[in-house]
């Protein structure tokens, strides 16, 4: 290493250090409020209801060496939820985003127009130029297809997208009243994929499976990896540092950002699932040396799924935030293990947080102190406190609208949890090890070195990295947030589209966490500078000062 | 941009691409906003719901609260019924609206949930409490678009609310249609201004655009209050704004408490204004004050003012048929050619009128009905046009094709405005045109050479 690099790593050091410390702060909300609001929360429920919420709600205490929380059971009827459903979990999150491939919605209108353009899953064409990201196509039921069946319409939607697209492959996912009427989507995608020749996949993604999105997570990983995963089995191996990025959808072009700093590295990106992903590339997805899961919750079940059929070896980054970043890979270069792309990586993590560093010092002095509350999906809640950290700003209260315990206690929780009633029906596919292609790309010692250091398959969550004091909230309904804003009165609430102008209504910014308010990219050492910027505009923006009429202070 | 649209156009009997509609229920929610005190509840998988007010927040950018059933699996198999109750229950602890208005989705039409005997039950087992109003309307997605939702849930405010006291009411009933707040302060303004009473329902301004306090309030101050709904079975008529929309509980009121219905096309340009207007003196036998005739002239001023920039001009239009039959007719007015006219909904009244006015000054018009914003597509690329106006999707048509858009009726996700400036009545039409000729000049200042690029236009 040369004196310049070392001097940057001082400057890395510090700031990683800065941002540590903001993250294991204790809440600087006082206990006794805390305390004081859990208890109002809980008793303004029903008594049952109380009961069953009491459990989601958790002051975090590191001296609880197993923390538990409850996560992933049904949703209260009544209590205003911010949760969507399977659907949505499949179409709208995982499949939706693979951009030359035609996506049909079994079911009425509503289903394929809501998911239509919202998640801002952004794609460019290959050299084929297929693009159909902007397009929304359905069978668009009626009442005649109801009560007839709607198999015959599917059938001649699948020939008409066929006629007018030649796309390389079809999906098609099933709405609420599909799974009640009995249609067969799984053996009409058979037969016109063999009529066709090309991929037609079915999802049973109907909305009332599971309590969640999360479900349809589970049935688009499982139809994804039968399906796609390395079923190129003409392609040919790749030499050099390869990867999969996983679980990472590319909203605001996130993928683009983290895509520029792997290839800087010498990293190259084999397959993206599913932002910016494409169909050639996912049934390649095989030929790559190392999986690297970004969204843990939506995606966990294909990384397992890869390592057991391809040996494909799986770790659990987040390019959310700068020292994050740097941590994410300085863990592909430890699996990699070569002395050369270490130091590459090295000097790219030094190069570009001296860059990033210069331009986010004036927004961390205007931003540190700040309190902030987190209610997203299943994994950003967790991703974006490191972000914060970065600037200076604490979490005092963070959950997930859909993610399991081991999201939120690590992966060591899971030989713990149950599957309940309601989510046993989702299908859970068992898979070999693939006689012929089954490949570890690296040796027994090195990966029992990994193990024993805890880089592969290791997730720790949420839990560990919020301070004491802080709060954890899974599945937030309308009134706790009220009362939490109420009480807690916070800076910053990184939410979604329908909490966002009850939250600003309060005279309280709100940074949607979802849709990133139309700009980004925020992940990676560029995506730092657009977030901090962001926040920066929303909490010290002159407009909340005329919020109240002058006449009546 | 949309690269794989052909300029070729094949018929399509199953595949919807880009559709001109959505499904009934957020309709349902929209109309059920308009209810004071109301909190919308979905009746299916949560879903359905967060999707709903997503969609409505996403246009409005403002609160739209409303609950869910959530149902899970085992409820699709066994009935939704559990659910309702259990929701009710949480709903009055927590929440404690005056109203609730159910709506259904295609999952509980389909498994059949019987919710007048949920909602009875519910009542006689004090799970609803004393004085409180629940009202639903079933409103199954494969039936019908969003239109039929508002139209179905605006008929049950009627059916469970309307009643005839025998006295009767010095005051009509305006069924605004499914319109912007804006649309509906500019109405009952109008009203005002001319002295007539009038119980306006539902009333959507005052919830969906509220102001910025400080202070979050779950249920508006605006919204038609239910004592007020009760009123409209002893008012004077109905006057319902948008056939597609309205008719139904105008028809329902006149069943109900024989109050006499007049259905008119959404006040957009001055001759459909112009028949509002008389319909008003007919009903009220008064006259119009001379704010309401000023504001007719200053319309049709700027219409011979302006009218250079619009004659001739081929124009693409989709939207729903409430909107859509009265803008066709404004720009016929203006000496425009709307040469593509769809819509999404199956609408005989759309055909109908549509053909009406273009049939003799447009004969070239392709005016369909149940058809998709693709279709349209294909149709400006067979022959090209100098304006398009629709909702906000499109905007991809526009940017593909390089036409000057105005963006028009609902939903709007990218602009801001539509929700605070009216397009209804004289003053929404000035409003509304002002907008579409201030377009087509835009375009002009884009596209002129420097040598002709004008000052003065």
């Amino acid at each position: 290493m040369t004196d310049t690099t070392r001097t940057q790593t001082d400057l890395e050091r510090q700031i990683a250090q800065a941002s540590q410390d903001v993250k294991e702060a204790r809440s600087p909300i006082d206990s006794t409020t805390t305390q004081t609001a859990v208890k109002d929360i809980v008793e303004a429920y029903p008594a049952k209801v109380g009961k069953k919420r009491a459990k989601h709600i958790v002051v975090r205490d590191p001296n609880i060496p197993e923390q538990t929380i409850e996560a992933n059971v049904r949703t209260t009827p009544g209590i205003i939820t911010q949760r969507g459903c399977a659907f949505a979990g499949c179409k709208g999150v995982v499949v939706g985003p693979i951009g030359d491939v035609v996506h049909i919605v079994h079911g009425p209108v509503g289903c394929s127009y809501y998911s239509w353009l919202i998640r801002r899953n952004q794609f460019r064409a290959r050299a084929n130029g297929r693009n159909f990201v902007n397009y929304c196509f359905t069978t668009d039921l009626t009442e005649h297809d109801i009560v007839f069946g709607g198999m015959n319409k599917l059938r001649q939607a699948i020939q008409e997208a066929y006629d007018l697209f030649q796309p390389p492959a079809i999906t098609v996912h099933s709405t609420c009243p599909v799974g009640l009427i009995g249609d067969d989507i799984q053996g009409v995608s058979r037969e016109m994929s063999e009529k066709l020749g090309i991929s037609i996949v079915a999802f049973n993604c109907e909305g009332y499976k599971g309590v969640s999105q999360s479900a349809g997570h589970h049935i688009a990983n499982n139809g994804f990896f039968k399906n796609w995963i390395g079923t190129n089995e003409e392609a040919e191996e790749v030499e050099g540092y390869t990867v999969n990025l996983m679980g990472e959808y590319n909203i605001g072009g996130d993928t683009w950002e983290i895509e520029r700093v792997l290839e800087k590295c010498g990293i190259q990106v084999i397959s993206k699932l599913s932002g910016d992903g494409s169909y050639d590339e996912a049934t390649e997805s095989h030929l790559a040396k190392l999986n690297l899961v970004m969204c843990h919750r939506s995606i966990n079940y294909m990384a397992d799924m890869m390592e057991t059929k391809f040996g494909i070896p799986w770790i659990k980054v987040n390019f959310i935030g700068v020292n994050a970043f740097a941590k994410s890979l300085r863990k592909i270069a430890e699996v990699f293990d070569d002395p050369e792309l270490t130091e590459r990586i090295e000097t790219v993590i030094a190069e570009e947080m001296a860059e990033t560093e210069a331009q986010l010092a004036t927004y961390r002095e205007r931003l540190t102190g700040k309190t902030v509350f987190l209610f997203v999906g299943g994994s950003r809640a967790h991703h974006y406190q490191e972000l914060f950290a970065d600037l200076g700003m604490k979490t005092v209260v963070a959950g997930y609208e859909f993610a399991h315990r081991d999201d939120y206690e690590g992966r060591d929780a899971l030989p713990n949890i149950k599957i309940d009633a309601d989510s046993r029906n989702i299908e859970e596919i068992h898979v070999k090890q693939d006689p012929e292609r089954y490949n570890p790309p690296f040796s027994e010692e090195a990966l029992a070195k990994m193990e024993t250091n805890n880089t592969l398959k290791d997730y720790k969550g949420m839990m560990p990295d919020m301070g004491e004091g802080t709060l954890l909230v899974d599945n937030i309904s309308h009134h706790e947030l009220d009362v939490l804003i109420e009480r807690f009165k916070p800076d910053l609430i990184g939410s979604g589209i329908k909490d966002k102008y009850v939250i600003e209504k309060l005279g309280i910014p709100c940074k949607q966490l979802h849709n990133y308010d139309y700009g980004g990219p925020f992940a990676g050492f560029r995506g730092a500078v657009n977030f901090a910027k962001d926040v920066d505009l929303r909490v010290n923006t002159p407009v909340w000062k005329y919020v109240k009429a002058p006449w009546l202070n | 941009m949309l690269d794989a649209t052909p300029t070729t156009l094949v018929e399509r009997q199953a595949l919807r691409v880009n559709p001109a509609k959505t499904c009934q229920p957020i309709g349902a929610m929209y109309s059920a906003l308009g209810i004071h005190g109301c909190l919308p509840h979905s009746h299916g998988s949560q879903g359905c719901c967060s999707y709903h007010r997503s969609h409505l927040t996403r246009h409005f950018r403002e609160p739209i609260m409303a609950a869910t059933s959530s149902f899970t699996e085992g409820t699709a198999v066994f009935g939704g019924g559990a659910n309702l109750r259990q929701a009710l229950k949480t709903i009055y602890k927590l929440y404690d609206p005056p109203v609730v208005a159910i709506t259904t989705t295609c999952l509980s039409e389909t498994i059949g949930d019987d919710i007048p005997t949920i909602i009875r039950e519910a009542t006689e087992s004090g799970v609803i409490p004393n004085g409180k109003t629940v009202i639903h309307a079933n409103t199954p997605s494969y039936v019908g678009c969003h239109i039929t939702g508002w139209s179905n849930m605006t008929a049950s405010m009627v059916k469970y609310l309307s009643e005839r006291s025998g006295e009767s009411r010095n005051q009509v009933n305006l069924i605004p249609g499914y319109v912007e707040p804006s649309d509906t302060r500019e109405l009952k303004q109008m009203l005002a201004t001319w002295g007539i009473d009038a119980v306006t329902f539902p009333d959507t301004s005052d919830v969906v655009d509220t102001p910025q306090t400080g202070h979050f309030q779950m249920y508006p101050q605006g919204g038609t209050t239910v004592e007020a709904l009760k009123t409209t079975g002893d008012s004077l008529a109905t006057i319902a704004l948008g056939p597609e929309a309205s008719t139904q509980a105008a028809i329902a009121l006149d069943a109900k408490c024989q109050v006499p219905a007049h259905i008119l096309d959404l006040p957009i340009g001055v001759a459909a204004t112009d028949r509002l207007v008389q319909t008003l003196m007919d009903v009220t036998g008064t006259q119009p004050t001379d704010e309401i005739v000023n504001a007719r002239g200053r319309l049709v001023d700027v219409m011979t003012d302006m009218q250079a920039y619009l004659y001739e001009k081929r124009v693409a239009i989709a939207g729903d048929p409430d909107q859509v039959v009265p803008l066709v007719e404004m720009l016929v007015t203006c000496g425009a050619k709307p040469v593509y006219v769809i819509t999404g909904a199956e609408s005989k009244y759309f055909r109908d009128r549509t053909q009406a006015i273009l049939g003799e000054t447009v004969p070239e018009a392709v005016i369909r009905d149940n058809a998709d914003l693709f279709y349209l597509h294909q149709l400006m690329k067979q022959e090209p046009v100098d304006l398009l106006i629709s909702n906000v999707y499109g905007k991809y048509i526009a940017r593909a094709e390089d036409v000057p858009f105005v963006r028009y009726g609902w939903p709007i996700l990218d602009r801001v405005g539509h929700s605070y400036f009216p397009t209804l009545g004289y003053g929404g039409s000035l409003h509304l045109l002002c907008t579409i000729i201030n377009t087509l000049l835009d375009r002009k200042d884009r596209d002129d050479p420097d040598e002709v690029f004008e000052l003065v236009l």
